[in-house]
């Protein structure tokens, strides 16, 4: 018995999302949180706090992509062409998003109002595409003959559409506890106000997914209710009360990093979650990894890179992080 | 919509995606490049005018970078979106190419950006020179994966073929394919072309509007030289790449030369100009030069290429179009070439900043560069057709099962948004070129302490057009 291949590969493309998710989730926050703050500075200061790294978060979304071709063809093909619709979607949201990280700065007078709008827009439409694509992957495709055999809307279900929002719920909360950390006075405590509720819908929506998968697949409710799972298993959604919890008895006092690493954390936990439900399908709900894997040729070969050139770009990354480290000020403008 | 089907809807959106996508890597492979030298000359000599322009430069590539990683996300999942089929067969070695891509290109690019666009007050200038050399090479090394890739399509060696589906054999043969290095040379030096013409023609206009500063010299002088030194080393390259070409893809060049059938005992004429009729098999209203065609194709008097119909008509690209797209290549090549051949003479005889009709020239071959590579570009995709991986997968058999509406109604997003949003960056990237370079106002220097409270960049981005200025 060699390396699973497969297996490894299935980690690291975990990972690269899970990097995703939280990294880009803070600055598609950001974008979620703009309808409530109206002030021109303080946006601008919103802004200014990821201007320096949002570019190196979207890399990650990438990496999914090409790691999931290159590892998983299969899934890859399968997936994409089943959720294409929702993918354009999502990557409208980012060109948007994206291109208004610059334009708000460089537009005249008349049209800053426009790419405001553009960059709340662009992040909500990207988020509730990403979280419809998180609910119907928990579905599932139709699979025939290793092609997709479902219909283009099959992505839009009630379940799809509350994890579309329970995404937005989280990124905004993620956003909000990052502005925390990185911005003072008004801006932030207005912030410390927006994280009470936030994280308290969070836990509603992560109870409500919690109960609504097993209910809606038996397969998910056999592998975290029987035993001995559920005493594996009941270390996450205890672990999430507690969080929630110690993220309200922070929020009474004045927190910098605390509530945006708890949030990380909390995320983590739900993403552990979906991960125990689905393992070890690559393509829900019959496929595993190893069914849908790429040769070994193209697996190993991709490995020594990756194991080899991951740990410094996480070692530059950081840098990067600590050089624009600490708070930013209102009209300390970066452009 | 409009009769077409869903496999050309599909090839429709992704020749448009593309040809968005591909202007602004093409920029910013050149300006980073560029700026890596301004700061470089800045750093040595201490002229103010090398910073000036870096934080001029340094502005428009911003707007750029952020519209080719938008445009450039699209790419990376559009392989599984509408070519699953594709993804599918030869995922197993455009994959890798990518994830090395990703890994060794888009992330160094990224981590470093950060710190070159805003950066300069917060790490030493060594520090920050190292970071716009590091964005650089990024841009370097996803060139050369990326190109990897797509030549791989074009002359796929290295990999054999088990149910149903590629499977890499020997990495080095699959990377290093035959038309590798001549497409790598020829996209590297293309990109650098490109943005030369495009700072020329921005040097030129400001010298154009009396805007004569050092600045806006230095920027013109710098561009004219790059132009006359690698214009005729593109030429060169080219020629090998046609050569590389006619012995791996003969129906491409074909194509590309109208060339149907070889009469016995004539050479190749070179056909000038022509309209290339594929159901007709013959080009009509050819303008021909008798020998020329075999002495460039073959660098020999009377060699003979393969005519089209020497091609099963279901192996064949279509010859209307590449004959075109190529012959606006080459035309703007030589016209690049004539370009830097005036500036030499001028700055010989000291008159390349007064000149008008040169600046004006100079000016109208702004965008010259870019056509040029989306015509080459279609010449040699166009000219890969039949095939999606040449004689391996059709690109009829690599398309996913959309259906014509669902394909119509993301090319009519794609078609709006695209045009909205990168014609919107691209007037700003415009209005900033036109407002020119500014004297840059260093705080680094003035002994501030680290993170003082202070704006960072002192002079305003806002492109609120000053009429005496810019005049619109």
């Amino acid at each position: 018995m060699g390396i699973d291949l497969p297996l490894i590969w299935a980690i690291i493309i975990a990972f690269g999302l899970m990097m995703y998710v939280i990294m880009d989730g803070f600055d598609l926050g950001i974008g979620i949180i703009f309808p409530f703050i109206p002030d021109r500075t303080d946006r601008d200061t919103m802004v200014n706090t990821v201007a320096p790294v949002w570019d190196g978060n979207e890399t990650w979304l990438a990496m999914g992509g090409a790691g999931l071709l290159a590892a998983f063809p299969l899934a890859y093909s399968v997936v994409l062409s089943a959720l294409y619709l929702p993918a354009v979607l999502m990557l409208a949201g980012l060109i948007w998003r994206g291109v208004a990280f610059e334009f708000r700065f460089k537009s005249d007078e008349a049209h800053k109002p426009f790419w405001d709008k553009a960059f709340a827009w662009g992040s909500y439409i990207a988020t509730i595409s990403q979280g419809m694509i998180l609910g119907s992957f928990i579905n599932g495709f139709e699979v025939v003959d290793g092609a997709y055999r479902g219909g283009a809307l099959d992505w839009i279900s009630p379940f799809s559409l509350f994890t579309g929002v329970a995404l937005v719920v989280a990124y905004a909360l993620l956003g909000c506890t990052w502005l925390i950390m990185k911005t003072e006075g008004p801006l932030q405590q207005e912030m410390r106000k927006l994280a009470k509720p936030g994280v308290l819908a969070l836990l509603v929506m992560i109870g409500i997914v919690s109960i609504w998968t097993p209910l809606a697949h038996p397969a998910v409710a056999a592998r975290w209710f029987s035993l001995p799972n559920m005493f594996y298993f009941a270390p996450v959604p205890v672990l999430v009360i507690a969080v929630t919890w110690a993220m309200l008895r922070l929020l009474k006092g004045e927190p910098h990093a605390s509530p945006f690493l708890l949030t990380l954390l909390l995320l983590f936990l739900g993403y552990s979650g979906l991960a125990i439900s689905l393992w070890p399908n690559i393509i829900p709900p019959s496929i595993s990894i190893w069914d849908a894997a790429a040769p070994p040729q193209s697996m190993g070969f991709t490995l020594v890179g990756a194991l080899f050139i991951i740990p410094f770009i996480l070692a530059y990354t950081a840098w990067s992080y600590y050089v624009f480290r600490g708070k930013v000020r209102a009209g300390e403008g970066y452009h | 919509m409009f009769g077409l089907t869903a496999l050309e809807l599909a090839r429709i959106q992704f020749g448009f995606t593309i040809s968005f996508h591909i202007i602004f890597p093409a920029i910013t492979i050149g300006l980073a490049s560029y700026l890596v030298v301004l700061e470089g000359l800045w750093l040595w000599k201490r002229d103010e005018v090398y910073r000036d322009l870096y934080h001029f430069w340094l502005k428009v590539f911003a707007i750029n970078f952020a519209m080719g990683v938008v445009s450039g996300l699209v790419m990376a999942y559009q392989f599984g979106t509408n070519w699953s089929y594709f993804s599918a067969f030869a995922g197993s070695i455009t994959g890798p190419l990518l994830t090395y891509e990703v890994l060794t290109a888009f992330f160094l690019e990224a981590g470093f950006l950060g710190v070159m666009l805003f950066g300069w007050n917060k790490v030493g200038p060594g520090l920050h020179w190292f970071a716009t050399i590091m964005v650089a090479g990024g841009t370097i090394i996803s060139t050369f994966w990326i190109l990897a890739s797509n030549s791989w399509m074009q002359t796929p060696q290295g990999f054999e073929i088990i149910d149903g589906r590629v499977v890499p054999v020997d990495w080095l043969k699959v990377i290093f394919n035959p038309s590798f290095p001549f497409r790598l040379a020829h996209m590297t030096v293309a990109a650098y072309l490109a943005t030369a013409l495009f700072v020329g023609a921005s040097g030129a206009w400001h010298l154009l509007r009396r805007d004569d500063t050092r600045a806006t010299r230095t920027m013109l002088s710098m561009a004219m030289w790059m132009i006359a030194i690698v214009a005729p080393i593109q030429i060169a390259i080219g020629d090998a790449h046609g050569l590389n070409t006619l012995k791996h893809q003969p129906a491409k060049i074909a194509a590309v030369e109208g060339h149907w059938e070889n009469k016995p005992g004539e050479s190749v004429p070179l056909i000038l100009f022509g309209w290339p009729d594929m159901e007709a098999e013959t080009t009509r209203y050819a303008i021909e030069i008798p020998e020329l065609g075999s002495l460039i194709l073959t660098h020999e008097w009377g060699g003979t290429i393969p005519g089209l119909k020497e091609f099963a008509p279901e192996d064949r690209p279509n010859s209307t179009i590449v004959f075109w797209t190529f012959r606006i290549m080459v035309g703007l090549g030589f016209l690049m070439l004539f370009l830097g051949l005036i500036s030499l003479w001028l700055r010989y005889r000291n008159q390349l900043y007064q000149s008008k009709p040169f600046l004006r020239f100079a000016l109208a071959m702004g965008p010259s560069g870019l056509i040029a590579i989306l015509a080459g570009w279609y010449t040699t995709e166009i000219g890969r057709q039949p095939w999606v991986v040449y004689g391996i997968m059709r690109t009829k058999d690599a398309v996913s099962d959309h259906s014509v509406l669902a394909m119509s109604a993301t090319l009519g997003l794609f078609i709006v948004m695209y045009f909205a949003v990168f014609g919107t960056g691209v007037s700003y990237m415009l209005k900033l070129v036109a407002k020119g370079p500014d004297t840059f106002v260093d705080t680094r220097e003035q002994g501030q302490t680290e993170r003082a409270a202070r704006p960072l960049s002192a002079a305003p981005d806002d492109i609120d057009p000053a009429p005496d200025r810019t005049g619109d």
